[in-house]
């Protein structure tokens, strides 16, 4: 499939927006102003975190903006929520599918409108229905009658993409849609996004893989920071250029820092992989050292360290536990605990904290045997040793007894961190320590870190916030699909040599496979 | 997430404590009613009575409170009760064991029903409410295998559990209420007990700190078949009889207790104490409405409705305290 011409000047202006911003805790999204044609596809990229998925979800009517205007074919637009979006025919296909794998393809198609008499489905009328609408977008030889979970991924996201396109479609936002589809299924959707161009639906397409940007897309749209970069034709652009102005120019203070000294090893991976999300991964880490990992999300950075620690099963390849030749046993987070190695997960709420418990019994739950006796709890220096971890991190709370839930995000991941200082392990695995944490507690679990490193602790860090990673890590591995494709000293590395890195396996595509036959 | 709030550990306090203050409210609530309603409720008979008639009921809801706060439900306590009788019963009347080793092997049977509930729960990952129903069956069946579908007489040799020693008091009450106490301190001062809130909680997060929930919730199956082991022989030292058809339906009155005393269905938050006055609340209405003379239809009616009324009530206090 070739570049459409679609998008110059020719078509009316369907989208505008001016000045649009979210704020939540910080700025996420600022000034940004756009312009989406009738019938172009407008391609949105940026690193993790610049803002697409928040611009789109605005867009989609899922969150409002905390400033600037929105107009559909010059007329105010201002959704009060998705499905007052849809009622004006702007439609987001999200990451995660929303069919119902037990109901049939029409079923799923006309969920909340089935055809009915007297409140019995008219199954002729529904598949009837169904079957034009899924002609309409070239699929007219998938039986409606299938139930959605005999059907491939990519055909799943078909049916998504049909069932977004019942009644008045005239914008519609897919985020990452190929991210699990085969290359056979990612040329089939390219030719449904055409046809749908044809008909004038506008198309805003969000993806990491800049290879098929060149294939899909008219205009390429950058975020960084929340910000605007620039909206340019792809035929001017490169990847290269993409990569580029994703990355900008601006000098970071405070990305200076000395090495930390290299102790002896402290654990080393040989050939992890697992399916094809991680894929023979191999690395020493050291005593006193803070590496990083880097890569695009769904890189497989945090099933990477989820299969160190023993939370999934691998498929192939070994942990070696400090400077000992024998793979480690390591096939549960409790044998890992038992080893010496904490993980301090991505999702704080649902895998580090019990929410409704207190900060004291959060912080001792993986040292209770440091605050017991034969199986009873010692009050007092359970009470002690946490008040000393509160000061100690600067946990700011009413006391040692407030439920956690009640805390802010960063004192949240404090008790955490607090909870592996007491249990004292000689690895740490970090996943995004630093999300949703403000900047201030993000200083004090710096200053942590730090002084885990110094006393000889080994911590392996995934941030997908690039500037983080150069400011305190010694070495940065970067991850590309599933591959550790490069380890970086203090000292290599840049943005854009990151950036370049993490997007290699992506764009190696274009150079490998030139053309898709199409299903 | 405001910082300008009460301190929470007075409320966190006034919500324990205003669990029991609130069940004691109404226990005094229907006290007074029901000695408005009939002369004879408030005398030194009808509280011995009561007391005497809970054991069974607050024996094996300690162990279902332990249960309900990892998120799990034992609804074969009731079969269970009965084969530990049955057994104790073939003890004592073929075997001519005295009533001590008898009792214990009564527990040791519930305690293998328990283990096996907790060990197929965990190995194959099934709901407890599943795998206990099935076991509801089979306990029944076994237990009428061993009776031989009879009511196996046993006679004085075991009432002494339940005749009064002290005060009308029996010894299966003081059992019982040494038990709650027990149980309790488990609960709050052990390493099990903060396990046992951790893996209802967020069994996830448990298992990345490094805390094993499988051998855990094994256990606490265990338990509650143990207690309800227990339960059994003070029933049928009640009735000085091996019943084959005895406890059917505890499970639903000793689920009843224990939900009202304010333990969650979903895991996580619960107390000992608290079920200890669920049970009470349940026991005093039933011997309240049985003195103003209310018909089993009625009883059960108003039974329901109270379970229901408590349940809403403690819903409603959790929400005002999270908006608080």
């Amino acid at each position: 499939m070739s570049p459409a011409p679609g998008g110059t000047g020719a078509s009316p202006v369907l989208l505008q927006g001016r000045g649009i911003g979210k704020t939540y805790a910080t700025p996420v999204l600022a000034g940004v102003d756009f312009e989406l044609r009738a019938g172009e596809v407008l391609a949105l990229t940026g690193e993790n975190g610049a803002g697409k998925s928040t611009l789109s979800k605005i867009v989609a009517g899922l969150v409002p903006p905390t400033a600037g205007t929105l107009a559909l074919a010059g007329q105010p637009f201002a959704p009060a929520s998705r499905k007052d979006a849809e009622r004006q025919g702007v439609r987001m296909v999200m990451q995660e599918l929303s069919l119902v794998p037990t109901l049939s393809v029409a079923e799923n198609l006309l969920l909340g409108r089935l055809p009915h008499r007297l409140g019995f489905i008219r199954g002729d009328a529904l598949n009837e229905a169904a079957a034009k609408q899924m002609a309409l977008i070239g699929l007219g030889d998938v039986d409606p009658r299938l139930p959605v979970s005999a059907l491939g991924v990519g055909y799943q996201q078909m049916v998504e993409i049909a069932r977004s396109l019942v009644g008045d479609c005239r914008l519609l936002i897919l985020d990452e849609p190929t991210a699990t589809l085969t290359s056979r299924e990612i040329a089939h959707l390219f030719e449904q996004i055409a046809l749908l161009k044809a008909r004038g639906v506008a198309v805003v397409y969000i993806s990491h893989r800049l290879d098929e940007l060149q294939q899909v897309a008219d205009r390429v749209m950058v975020l960084r920071d929340g910000r605007h970069i620039d909206t340019r034709p792809m035929r001017e652009l490169t990847q290269a250029d993409i990569v580029r102005s994703m990355v900008g120019r601006d000098v970071h203070e405070g990305l200076e820092r000395n090495v930390r000294p290299r102790g002896r090893r402290a654990l080393a991976v040989r050939g992890l992989a697992r399916g094809n999300v991680v894929r023979d991964v191999s690395f020493d880490l050291h005593a006193g050292e803070v590496l990083g990992l880097a890569g695009l999300v769904g890189s497989g950075r945090t099933e990477l360290l989820r299969l160190i620690d023993g939370a999934d099963r691998k498929d192939a390849g070994e942990v070696l536990l400090g400077e000992s030749q024998a793979p480690a046993r390591i096939s549960s987070p409790m044998q890992a605990v038992r080893q010496g190695i904490g993980f301090v997960t991505e999702d704080r709420k649902s895998q580090g904290l019990l929410l409704p418990q207190s900060i004291r019994v959060n912080a001792t739950l993986a040292n209770l045997a440091a605050v017991s006796r034969a199986g009873w709890l010692r009050g007092d220096e359970e009470r002690t040793e946490v008040e000393r971890l509160r000061e100690l991190l600067r946990v700011r709370s009413e006391s040692i007894e407030q439920p956690v839930a009640e805390l802010s995000g960063g004192n949240q991941q404090k008790v955490v961190f607090a909870r592996w200082l007491h249990r004292g392990c000689d690895v740490l695995l970090l996943d995004e320590p630093t999300r949703g944490v403000d900047i201030g507690a993000r200083a004090d679990i710096y200053a942590q870190m730090d002084k885990l490193a110094a006393a000889g602790k080994a911590l392996l860090m995934v941030s997908s916030d690039l500037r983080e990673l150069m400011s305190q890590c010694d070495r940065i591995g970067v991850m590309s699909a599933g591959r550790l494709v490069r380890i970086f000293e203090r000292g290599e590395w840049t943005e854009q040599l990151l950036l370049e890195a993490a997007f290699s396996a992506y764009t190696a595509a274009e150079k490998q496979a030139p053309q898709e036959q199409p299903a | 997430m405001t910082s300008s709030k009460p301190p929470t550990t007075r409320a966190a306090l006034t919500s324990a404590i205003g669990t029991v203050a609130g069940l004691m409210a109404a226990l005094a609530l229907m006290i007074a009613f029901f000695s408005w309603q009939s002369e004879y409720f408030f005398t030194a008979d009808t509280f011995v009575t009561i007391a005497n008639d809970i054991p069974a009921t607050a024996v094996t809801a300690v162990g279902m409170t332990f249960v309900l706060i990892i998120a799990g439900i034992d609804l074969s306590v009731g079969s269970t009760m009965a084969l530990a009788a049955a057994v104790a019963g073939i003890a004592m009347l073929q075997w001519h064991w005295p009533l001590v080793p008898a009792t214990l092997l009564a527990m040791a049977t519930g305690l293998v029903v328990g283990a096996v509930n907790g060990a197929v729960t965990v190995a194959w990952r099934l709901p407890s409410f599943i795998v206990t129903l099935g076991m509801l069956e089979m306990a029944r069946g076994a237990a009428y295998l061993a009776t031989d579908s009879r009511t196996q007489y046993i006679g004085g040799r075991i009432d002494w559990l339940g005749k009064p020693i002290v005060l009308g008091l029996s010894p299966q009450f003081f059992i019982a209420i040494a038990i709650v106490a027990v149980a309790q301190v488990v609960l709050t001062r052990t390493v099990f007990g903060r396990s046992l809130v951790g893996i209802g909680t967020n069994e996830e997060a448990m298992r990345l700190a490094g805390v094993d929930p499988r051998p855990i919730k094994i256990a606490v199956f265990a338990l509650a078949g143990l207690l309800a082991g227990l339960g059994g022989v003070f029933l049928s030292s009640r009735l000085e009889a091996a019943d084959p058809n005895a406890g059917t339906g505890a499970e639903l009155v000793v689920i009843a207790s224990v939900v009202i005393g304010g333990t969650s269905l979903m895991g996580g938050r619960g107390s000992v104490a608290s079920t200890f006055f669920g049970v009470l609340v349940i026991s005093v209405l039933e011997a309240g409405l049985a003195q103003i003379g209310a018909s089993e239809p009625t009883k059960r009616i108003i039974t329901g409705f109270v379970i229901i009324l408590a349940v809403v009530l403690d819903t409603l206090r959790e929400h005002r305290k999270k908006r608080a």
